[in-house]
């Protein structure tokens, strides 16, 4: 894809200009790490029990699996997320948005994926926060997510989004997807939301085939 | 069919998720054969990117995990602890890496060769597919202790990047 989207301002000086060069054989990125014992703790995946106290704002569950492309499913493979809190501030030095911090929570969660490739994390749905990428740039609410997958080259990090925001129009990072942009938009999902409880947010991910790999 | 997600930037904040207290340790650091692969990540204007995260990955087994990864310093400074893999397959020794940055809407995979295994990199398919100024990006020079390569995200000396 092509990576200088000018529009999105960090990329002009980051993102590489020459042609890629295709692997004539990707043979080490062709396996990738598979083995995540300790990496888990029990309530990793759980956003809103990790501290003395339950965390402010709207309260959800965002699930999904893991797919390959053409369907496959990836099991047992280590998705890590990270977010903002409901008041869009992060617990990063780095992030200096006058909101308050939330010491209920921290905004990292991490679990392997089952059998069938599916994940579910219990959080808070984040807010929207300012950037200084342009004039009155605010970011959509998003949560981050890390994908390992089977192989070194299908290694993915992206963002996932609520459907409905009215923000994705001046935000030039989902933009930056082009025509792709609307997979990065998880859907409500009445079924999975748990009564006088959680709304529920359904979201597939897909990684890239594993290269060279017959069909 | 399902279509593959499209990545999306680390962003400014991914030291919250990404890091892990033993991220660099891909074999024990005071092991034996350990070596450090280093090096510092710089921007098209050759600034050093201190919000970049490089992760490496090579054969597991026997002590060794594969997996590495590092966020840069204020510096744009990373570096992992491993041990040089063995040639295979008929390239010569390598570790396939990956860096993440703000600025970077998906990774950029590269790889790491050594600059002591000139035979090995004489014969490497890929390398001998390059130009000289090119493949020599890709090359770490030996140093006490291990290995450094500095990876240029832009600019005439721009690291060679992957597709697959």
């Amino acid at each position: 894809m092509e990576l200088l989207y000018p529009d999105y301002k960090s990329t002009r000086l980051r993102a590489p200009r020459r042609e890629r060069i295709q692997l004539p054989r990707a043979s080490t990125e062709l396996t990738g790490p598979a083995l995540w014992d300790g990496r888990v703790a029990p309530n990793d995946h759980d956003l809103t029990r990790q501290h003395d106290g339950e965390p402010l704002g709207e309260r959800i569950i965002v699930h999904g699996r893991v797919f390959e492309a053409g369907g496959r499913p990836v099991p047992e493979t280590l998705v890590e997320v990270w977010q903002c809190n409901a008041a869009g501030r992060y617990r990063h030095q780095g992030d200096q948005h006058p909101a308050p911090l939330d010491r209920n929570f921290t905004g990292l969660g991490r679990c392997l994926t089952g059998k069938d490739g599916s994940f579910c994390f219990v959080t808070v749905k984040p807010g929207a926060y300012p950037w200084g990428n342009h004039h009155n740039a605010w970011r959509p609410a998003h949560i981050h997510f890390s994908v390992f997958g089977r192989a070194f080259a299908q290694r993915l990090v992206t963002q996932m989004y609520f459907p409905g925001d009215p923000l994705f129009a001046q935000d030039p990072i989902f933009n930056s997807a082009g025509a792709d942009r609307d997979r990065l938009v998880a859907a409500f999902d009445l079924d999975r939301t748990e009564p006088e409880w959680a709304l529920a947010y359904h979201w597939d991910i897909v990684l890239a085939r594993t290269p060279f790999e017959d069909a | 069919m399902p279509e593959p997600t499209p990545p999306q930037t680390v962003g400014p904040f991914f030291a919250i998720g990404l890091p892990w207290d033993d991220g660099p340790a891909v074999v024990e650091p005071g092991s034996g054969a350990a070596i450090a692969l280093r090096g510092t990540v710089f921007d098209g204007e050759g600034a050093p990117v201190p919000d970049a995260i490089v992760e490496t990955w090579q054969a597991p087994g026997d002590g060794c995990r594969g997996f590495g990864r590092c966020p840069t310093d204020g510096d744009g400074g990373w570096e992992i602890v491993t041990r040089k893999p063995d040639a295979a397959g008929g390239e010569a020794p390598h570790v396939a890496v990956a860096v993440f940055a703000r600025g970077l809407l998906d990774r950029v995979p590269t790889r790491i060769y050594f600059g002591d295994e000139q035979a090995a990199n004489a014969g490497d398919p890929l390398l001998s597919a390059l130009e000289p100024a090119r493949r020599a990006t890709l090359i770490a020079a030996a140093e006490p202790g291990g290995y450094r390569l500095d990876i240029h995200l832009q600019g005439e000396n721009e690291t060679v990047f992957f597709g697959f």
